[in-house]
């Protein structure tokens, strides 16, 4: 099963080194990663998404914990949670395809941020499922490049994830 | 007080109480070894190649249960350490590393002596620093020295770029009494519900056995141990490290389990209905093929590090916490409960376990006209009457000494057992000697891995740590060879060494005494003109038994009910000389 895991981390050289040689060195799955600083300047907050049996998941976990650097961690698969990706897309148009384009990313509540006689750039976030289902509406051939930053999370209601 | 970063690491290891550094100097730290210059307080340890200052020190912290501390230059000086860092880190043994590291402003420049030692050393130390302000060395210092050895203990390394111990460079210091972590809180105490419920099940079981592991040793808890195996009355088994965690002369005790372990403690575990294992984790080595693993069993398992437990072997109760509190708080609740251990059962397990002993898996041929590697353990064991410090290298004489020699007292048998490293030996010795200078050190070995570190024979001159070396000399990579007559239809692949060194001349030209039996009636004479050789280091070369294998054994893929014995289960032994 998919699993985000959402990391708060020591903000230290080597912290981002640790994690991905901890995946590789265990031969855990690592699907995508980002990092960036929280609003402590000193810890940074990871989000991982991993799949694996239950009990890869478990160890992943745990060896996540046990990395001397890692402050707290949840798995949000456990609970009810909001998932998001941001996805910026550069699409070929032409004057008979540019309409087309715009109602597309019109019902997928993107937004075109670039123009060009011949291109688009889009700009879309929403859950990473939303973003393939935008990419696989166009023919092969049409989409120039794809940006996407991995998915990020947040667990709904009330509790965080701090310190 | 204002100190340069040279002095205030000496005085940092003043202050943690280090007895003893080992290590090599080189360009990089060059300004630390100038500091040792100016003090004899912290005595520094001169080896002969870094891997074996790292296998001295951590062998000192194995036998004292002191961390153990290193000090290696950059580059060259840190790439030899790694080695000895990796055979710490796999057995959880404290230890910290200071390594040197070239000035930070030319650090990623591929500059001189340089390699990314924080880089290299991550994926076998618990953790490591990259020091970048001279302001934070002794806080860093302090926490290295936690971090190694709290919670499940492990190697800390810190490189020290050659400005921050600047002589010029001078700042306050001050060692803090104490630090704490906000990402870094091992867990002490068990979880009082799951104590309660292990032992429930310890008490109400059938066929009871208990496997206990290096985490008995490292948390100091044989004591506990002891007094928990002997109120129940239950059979225990301990792991190759965890041996002397209890009293392997008792009666209790049914030997060592796993691939060379006894047929006892296998056959007991394989029909075990409940398991309680003390830190220990579930090892290849021990487990053999998992899917036939316990397949009768309950398992409750003690462990500090959550993710030993049921990270290869599904447990029933796991309990994270240290073993010594965890041990105690059952000692009690097992003292109060109404629930007795039944006796009828115990008995009748008993008496299973007396017929799996009777097969007496490790008698050998003692009517033999060449020496018998078995042999020289257990001679080995009566002259030092079992009270020896022992180190090993790898192979079969590794798995005689853990199954001769009895160990009933913890951190006496000190090897590498997670990385299985040739060359720990010797150096090993050498550490233990250093921290107990009136007890008697013996280093079981190969003629192949006592190669690999036998350069230290000059450092033990130089420092006076007189060690007896029993080299049990087969003239082969035995356990390699044992490997390929089983499953290479005896295809023995450069598994044997043509020239042999004289080891007696050898020993001689370090300046030590060298002696060389080749007959069984000349073992233990030998052995005791040795140990009576109080002040010398003396090399004694055995030309054993080439052929001689390590039994019983559990091949690889089988399970522990399918060993391989020398004599299958009925035939009569001859005994007649034991
Ligand atoms: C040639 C060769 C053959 C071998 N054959 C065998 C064999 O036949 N049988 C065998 O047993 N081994 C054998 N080994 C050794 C094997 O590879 C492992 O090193 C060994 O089995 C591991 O022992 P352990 O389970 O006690 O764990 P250790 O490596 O000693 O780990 C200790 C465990 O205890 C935990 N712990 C540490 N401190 C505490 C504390 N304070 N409180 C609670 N828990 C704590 C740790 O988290 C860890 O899980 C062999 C090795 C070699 C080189
Ligand atoms: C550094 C290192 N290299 C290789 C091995 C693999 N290995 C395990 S045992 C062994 C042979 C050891 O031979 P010797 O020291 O003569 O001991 P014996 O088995 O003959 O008692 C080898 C090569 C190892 N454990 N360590
Ligand atoms: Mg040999």
């Amino acid at each position: 099963m998919r699993h985000i895991i959402s990391i708060l981390i020591e903000n230290e050289s080597g912290a981002l080194s640790r994690v991905a040689g901890l995946f590789s060195a265990r031969g855990y799955n690592i699907e995508s990663l980002t990092v960036a600083p929280t609003e402590d300047p000193s810890l940074s907050r990871m989000t991982l998404v991993t799949s694996g049996s239950d009990e890869i998941i478990e160890q992943i976990t745990k060896q996540l914990n046990k990395l001397i650097d890692v402050v707290k961690l949840i798995d949000l698969a456990e609970s009810a949670h909001i998932e998001r990706e941001l996805m910026l897309v550069k699409i070929k148009t032409s004057h008979d395809t540019r309409e087309e384009v715009k109602r597309m990313v019109d019902i997928f509540r993107g937004k075109i941020i670039d123009v060009t006689a011949n291109s688009y750039v889009v700009e879309m976030t929403g859950q990473s499922s939303k973003l393939d289902a935008f990419i696989h509406g166009f023919e092969e051939g049409s989409i120039i490049e794809v940006v996407r930053s991995g998915p990020t999370g947040i667990s709904r209601g009330e509790k965080g994830l701090h310190l | 007080m204002e100190l340069s970063g040279g002095h205030i690491l000496v005085q940092c290891l003043k202050d943690e109480g280090v007895e003893f550094v080992f290590g090599y100097p080189g360009g990089s730290v060059l300004h630390i070894y100038d500091a040792i210059f100016h003090q004899d307080e912290v005595k520094h340890i001169l080896v002969r190649h870094e891997q074996a200052a790292a296998h001295a020190a951590d062998a000192y912290a194995r036998a004292t249960g002191k961390p153990g501390v290193v000090l290696v230059t950059s580059g060259p000086g840190a790439t030899n350490a790694v080695t000895g860092i990796a055979t710490a880190y796999m057995d959880s043994i404290p230890m910290v590393i200071i390594s040197g590291q070239v000035p930070s402003p030319v650090i990623g420049s591929d500059a001189f002596q340089e390699v990314d030692t924080v880089g290299i050393t991550r994926p076998c130390v618990k953790h490591n620093f990259l020091v970048k302000d001279v302001n934070d060395l002794a806080e860093t210092m302090k926490k290295a020295f936690y971090v190694a050895t709290t919670g499940r203990p492990g190697p800390v390394l810190v490189d020290v770029p050659k400005d921050m111990t600047d002589p010029n460079i001078k700042v306050p210091y001050k060692y803090p009494k104490k630090i704490s972590m906000r990402s870094y809180n091992p867990v002490v105490t068990g979880h009082k519900g799951q104590i309660k419920r292990a032992v429930e099940m310890l008490l109400t079981a059938q066929r009871p056995m208990i496997y206990s592991g290096g985490g008995v040793i490292l948390g100091e808890a044989h004591k506990e141990l002891t007094e928990l195996t002997q109120l129940l009355g239950y059979p225990i088994t301990n792991t190759l490290m965890g041996l002397g965690g209890y009293p392997a002369t008792d009666k209790q005790f049914v030997g060592m389990l796993g691939m060379h372990g006894t047929y006892e403690a296998n056959m007991a575990m394989h029909e075990s209905d409940v398991i309680l294992a003390v830190g220990a984790r579930f090892d290849d080595r021990v487990t053999g093929k998992l899917a036939e693993f316990c397949p009768y069993a309950k398992i409750i398992h003690i462990d500090v590090d959550p993710a030993s437990i049921s990270k290869t072997v599904k447990v029933d109760v796991p309990i994270v916490g240290d073993v010594k509190p965890v041990l105690e708080q059952m000692l009690e609740l097992i003292k109060d409960s109404k629930i007795k251990p039944s006796k009828s059962a115990l008995d009748s397990w008993w008496q299973l376990i007396q017929s799996w002993r009777d097969v007496h898996c490790l008698e050998y041929d003692r009517n033999s006209k060449v020496i018998k590697p078995q042999y020289v353990v257990e001679q080995l064991y009566q002259v030092t009457h079992g009270e020896a410090y022992v180190t090993s290298d790898v192979g079969q004489h590794q798995m005689y000494a853990a199954q001769y020699y009895h160990f009933d007292k913890p951190r006496r048998w000190i090897n590498s057992g997670g990385l299985g490293t040739m060359g720990f030996g010797l150096p090993a010795a050498i550490g233990v000697k250093l921290a107990f200078p009136e007890a008697n050190v013996a280093c079981i070995t190969g003629e192949a891995s006592i190669q690999m570190c036998i350069q230290e024979l000059s450092t033990a001159l130089q420092y006076h740590a007189p060690v007896k070396i029993i080299n049990l000399n087969n003239r082969y990579m035995g356990m390699v060879r044992q490997w390929q007559e089983f499953s290479y239809e005896s295809r023995y692949s450069q598994s044997y060494m043509d020239t042999i060194p004289d080891f007696v001349k050898l020993a001689e030209a370090y300046g030590h005494v060298g002696m060389l039996i080749e007959k069984p009636e000349d073992v233990r004479g030998a052995l005791e003109h040795a140990f009576a050789l109080k002040d010398r280091t003396v090399f004694l070369d055995f030309i054993t038994d080439r052929t001689e294998n390590v039994y019983p054994m559990i091949e690889a893929g089988k399970g522990h009910h399918d060993m391989k014995l020398r004599v299958a289960p009925g035939t009569p032994v001859d005994r007649e000389l034991s």
